[in-house]
């Protein structure tokens, strides 16, 4: 076999591994699916009456907060995502198999890819959870199939550039308290940008900063292809955006795996 | 010359801030030997496993294992090695057996020689009923057995044991001994840190004594214990008196009042022991109970470093 096929061949039993740790330590994939879903119910029944009407829509009210919430709030489901997966890489560091796999000749990106793609794979089936909570509630996509996909794929994308920046962020802490703290910024991001209310009701400071961020762009591209607003540059802005993330990670978490102390 | 040793080491050297770990160790392991690394806490052993297992990066010296650098060649070395550290690097939250799974499918081993090596070390090492359950469940012993075969799916040439007993019941630590003399029999070369110095005493071909980041004194263990003077005739008495009379008539004996008890430096031999016995016999003193101490390898240790290995093992008779 050739060395990438080893890669492929031993990121694919890391992942199966840290799938099957998913499965038998469910409460921290529990927990991240939840929040988005106290956060979705919070906004959309106790602050969705005035924060619809201050879109001043025609319909307006909760109904049409929800409309505008449910993209910004599965990127917050993706960032929470992240959070937890920067604490259960933390959490792996402190176990001893770590340092038996890194006197094993097995490729050394296997145990840092197995991680990411098993918490890509954990957070889109978050999202689903998410997307049925808020379509629950009245949300009410108007996307076709080739929309439904282009989001999909694009959810996907953000998954993997934000599991790469957690992974890490996860590998520079030394202790999993810290690991839990580090991705913080991640969480706030989208209530300082297009998240929850438009940028345009903001002070003119804080307005600047919220357009120029990188979720406000993810977050209006899931916006236009899920409710059909318009797009324009701010795809490729935001794709550019989860490119740098993931390139980013890859490469501080790969230094980060290398430089760290034996045990 | 013999064939390329397993393990070889030159000038290694390690600091980790200001703290010097090594300081130029030197070190030779013939391949199918057991070399025990012996020393007290802090003394290195640790580092000394981390760098030859390619955990961790030397400052200086040369390092070959199983004829490859570990610097410029370290997946050369991983693939011929196993070790087991201090903690046991099992997946906690996989059963027994799917940690085995795991080591198999992560040395491509593919599925029927996996399942095959698996069955067959879970059978070794008295794993069989436990296979199916998280290692959480399982003792201390059956830990590092489940540990031990973990690095054996591969058949590494090298196996690196960093203090693998301790911790361990005296049942359990047999067990592992066992294995460690299984892996010489098949012809594998074993490294072990150990800071008891009766498993080095067991196991080992020869043995390094490690202070200060080098090594103080290497050879088998009867060249070791040759080292230090001799050894002594504990003579243990019923009453105070009898011990004070015996002290007056062996000069040069130390006292222990406490224990009521002598002891006599000696060779341990049967003419030193006859004129130990009939000088008492003069005087009319007598003996309640007589034991011959040969050095060990905590004299050894003592001797060499100036200071026994644990504050525990120290001797009345040092006083």
């Amino acid at each position: 076999m050739t060395t990438l096929s080893w890669t492929v061949a031993d990121s694919a039993t890391m992942l199966r591994r840290n799938l099957k740790h998913a499965l038998r330590y469910p409460s921290l994939t529990i927990i991240v699916a939840a929040m988005p879903i106290v956060f979705l119910l919070l906004f959309v029944f106790v602050f969705g009456g005035t924060l619809g009407a201050g879109l001043g829509g025609a319909s307006g009210g909760r109904a049409e907060y929800a409309e505008y919430l449910t993209p910004g709030l599965l990127v917050l489901a993706i960032a929470a995502a992240a959070q937890g997966t920067a604490i259960s890489i933390a959490m792996d560091m402190t176990e001893g198999i770590i340092s038996r796999f890194r006197t094993m000749s097995i490729s050394r990106a296997a145990v840092l890819a197995g991680h990411v793609v098993g918490a890509v794979v954990q957070t889109m089936i978050g999202l689903a959870l998410v997307l049925g909570a808020a379509v629950g509630v009245g949300f009410r996509p108007d996307a076709g199939v080739v929309e439904w996909l282009a989001a999909i794929g694009f959810l996907a994308l953000v998954s993997l550039a934000l599991s790469w920046l957690s992974v890490a962020m996860g590998l520079a802490t030394k202790t999993v308290e810290a690991a839990s703290n580090v991705p913080m910024p991640l969480l706030l991001l989208p209530f300082f940008g297009s998240g929850f209310v438009p940028t345009d009701s903001m002070p003119a400071g804080l307005r600047w900063f919220a357009e120029h961020q990188p979720f406000t762009p993810i977050i209006e591209t899931l916006r236009g292809l899920l409710t059909g607003t318009a797009i324009g540059s701010t795809g490729a802005v935001a794709v550019a955006w989860c490119v740098a993330f993931t390139v980013v990670g890859w490469l501080w978490a790969r230094r980060n795996y290398e430089n760290r102390p034996a045990r | 010359m013999n064939p390329a040793p397993a393990i070889s080491v030159r000038g290694l050297r390690k600091s980790f801030g200001a703290t010097v770990v090594l300081d130029g160790l030197d070190l030779t392991v013939p391949e199918g030997s057991v070399f025990a690394l012996l020393g007290p806490n802090g003394s290195g052993k640790t580092t000394t496993v981390d760098i030859l297992s390619t955990l961790t990066p030397a400052d200086a010296g040369e390092v070959r294992v199983a004829g490859s650098d570990v610097r410029h060649d370290p997946r050369a070395v991983r693939a011929a090695i196993a070790v087991t550290g201090q903690f046991t690097a099992v997946d906690n939250l996989l059963t027994g057996a799917e940690n085995l799974r795991l080591v198999a499918d992560l040395l491509h081993l593919g599925r029927r020689k996996g399942q095959a090596r698996a069955a067959d070390l879970l059978e070794r090492f008295d794993l069989v009923e436990a296979a199916a359950s998280s290692p959480t469940t399982y003792s201390g012993g059956m830990r590092r057995k489940l540990d031990l075969a973990m690095g054996l799916m591969g058949d590494p040439r090298v196996v690196f044991l960093d203090e693998p007993t301790t911790g361990l019941d005296p049942r359990s630590r047999r067990a592992v001994w066992d294995v460690v003399r299984g892996l010489v029999a098949d012809g594998v070369t074993v490294l072990l840190t150990t800071q008891y110095l009766e498993e080095a005493d067991q196991l080992a071909d020869r043995i390094g004594v490690l202070d200060g980041g080098r090594l103080v004194a290497e050879g088998t263990a009867t060249e070791l214990k040759r080292m230090v003077p001799g050894g002594a005739l504990r003579l243990q008495f019923a009453d105070r008196r009898s011990l004070d009379d015996a002290a007056r008539v062996l000069r040069g004996a130390t006292a222990d009042p406490d224990a009521l008890a002598l002891e006599v430096p000696s060779d341990g031999g049967v003419r030193a022991l006859k004129d130990v016995l009939a000088r008492l016999d003069e005087a009319a003193v007598e003996v309640a109970d007589l034991t011959v101490h040969q050095p060990d390898l905590d004299d050894v240790f003592l001797a060499l470093t100036g200071r026994p290995t644990t504050p525990s093992d120290q001797k009345v008779s040092t006083s």
